[in-house]
């Protein structure tokens, strides 16, 4: 009848290990990716995504076999992120078994890469991961909008304005926006509406909500008031929390149109 | 004899998820499959059924899938005049129209007339691409769609698309989907059918699907 809004749990993922941190630090070891992707996959998650947490300092031939060894059980989109630099890339990961990848530091540093990757494997697999942090009160830009655009996990501040910057990675051909508050991330206090909102309205392709989800109405809020199509989460999900399938009775009974075909059917 | 299923390579993006989940539907059949995945035309001419994926733009496919040389030919051998059964999943069920209207105005091989545009729903906060999970409505009988659990309050299917197929002839239109006006999700006529859907990443229902396509007599 209707698109229903996804629910993204988003596993990340260091050396082949899950793990999730407060803020990108403190990170806590919690698993194996495979089992976690299959036990999302069975509790109806509508999509995937593995964050490569440490991709941009370490090697990560490990993110490939995680991927191929996930895809070959979980038949849902998979959404791989971190550490993407090249075409090349790219395309391991999708003959992996990936079905998008999110790019964040090399969109920021080389804007065409984003063309180059859309032209080459279609605007429908290039997510960009939208990492924006609240300007200081008296760090505000004229004509420019409370957020600024970070890399590296949250470490590195660009300048770069967020909405600008959203707005020009779709033109270049980013199928979807993953946007991250890097002030929330970890931080379990709820989305940052107002920057959801923002660039939501802003684009015409969808918006990922994510970074500081704590409670069930946190994903009410990002879909009614963040306007996103999608909620993605991590600790709440991987420490248990929360189950998928609460998290989507919840949102039903909210009124969003959700996917509960696992409830449903048995 | 095991049966031979062709999955078209054309360097049409991820073919990976294809195979794993046509994989999975055969062992789950109990086995009696071959799966392939191949750009060699000869492997098109001799196989039981063939799958013909794609993702991307409707000009690119297009140009990738006649760049393979023979392949077309080969294709159009053994399903068009062999009858053998044929699955088309996106944009390769987009190349089955006369037409593709995505970025310039292109020639696909028009085995089900109809013309590929851009969605344009009616209420315009709706996003596109139509990206997600959303239901069917059947519009035709189909033995393969006799036993899916479809409708209003069926299993969803996962669609990425900015394009869809509008088909000359309604009798080629299976099902349809709902996003701000209703778009083209299944066609079919004969051993044909596609779906614009990808049945490789709709869990239950698109492996429920694809089972019934290994199983397809015609």
């Amino acid at each position: 009848m209707t698109l229903k809004t996804r629910l993204i749990p988003c596993l990340d993922v260091k050396d082949g290990r899950v793990v999730k941190g407060v803020n990108f630090v403190d990170l806590v070891d919690a698993g194996d990716p495979v089992e976690s992707a299959i036990a999302y996959d069975a509790a109806g998650a509508d999509e995937l995504c593995f964050l490569d947490i440490t991709a941009s300092h370490e090697g990560r031939e490990t993110i490939y076999d995680v991927v191929a060894r996930t895809a070959a059980h979980c038949f849902m989109p998979l959404t791989v992120g971190g550490g993407i630099r090249t075409v090349e890339d790219i395309r391991k990961l999708l003959l992996s078994g990936a079905d998008k990848v999110s790019i964040n530091s090399a969109a920021v540093k080389d804007p065409d890469f984003i063309n180059r990757a859309a032209d080459k494997f279609g605007n429908q697999c290039i997510v960009v991961s939208v990492d924006a942090k609240r300007r200081a009160e008296d760090a505000l830009v004229e004509g420019q909008s409370k957020w600024e655009i970070y890399t590296h996990g949250g470490r590195n501040a660009t300048g770069i304005d967020a909405i600008e910057f959203a707005k020009d990675m779709v033109k270049r051909g980013a199928g979807e926006l993953l946007v991250t508050s890097m002030d929330r991330d970890g931080t379990k206090i709820g989305f940052d509406l107002e920057l959801t909102r923002a660039i939501s309205d802003a684009v015409e392709v969808p918006v990922i909500a994510s970074g500081g989800v704590g409670t069930l109405d946190h994903l009410v809020d990002g879909v009614n008031e963040g306007r996103a199509s999608a909620v993605l989460a991590a600790s709440i999900f991987h420490f248990g929390t929360y189950s998928i399938g609460e998290a989507k009775q919840h949102m039903a009974q909210s009124g969003i149109a959700v996917r509960q075909d696992n409830v449903a059917k048995g | 004899m095991s049966q031979k299923i062709v999955i078209v390579d054309y360097g049409a993006g991820n073919l990976k998820s294809a195979q794993n989940a046509t994989q999975r539907a055969a062992r789950e059949l109990g086995g009696g499959f071959e799966v392939v995945v191949s750009s060699d035309p000869k492997d098109v001419q001799n196989a039981d059924r063939v799958i013909l994926p794609g993702v991307g733009a409707f000009a690119d496919c297009m140009a990738g899938l006649t760049a393979v040389e023979g392949m077309i030919e080969a294709m159009h051998k053994r399903v068009i005049l062999d009858a053998v059964p044929f699955l088309g999943i996106c944009v390769g069920m987009q190349l089955l129209a006369s037409e593709g209207r995505e970025k310039i105005y292109t020639h696909g091989l028009d085995w089900i007339p109809g013309i590929v545009k851009h969605i344009e729903p009616n209420d315009k906060t709706l996003k596109v691409p139509h990206m997600g999970w959303n239901t069917l409505t059947q519009t035709n009988p189909h033995p393969m769609l006799d036993d899916l659990d479809i409708g209003p309050d069926g299993l969803n299917a996962y669609f990425v698309h900015s394009y869809h197929f509008e088909v000359a002839d309604p009798a080629h239109l299976l099902a349809t989907v709902e996003y701000g006006q209703t778009l083209t999700a299944i066609v079919g006529r004969d051993n044909l059918i596609a779906t614009q859907f990808h049945p490789e990443k709709s869990q239950s229902l698109g492996l429920k699907f694809i089972s019934n396509f290994l199983n397809w007599s015609l």
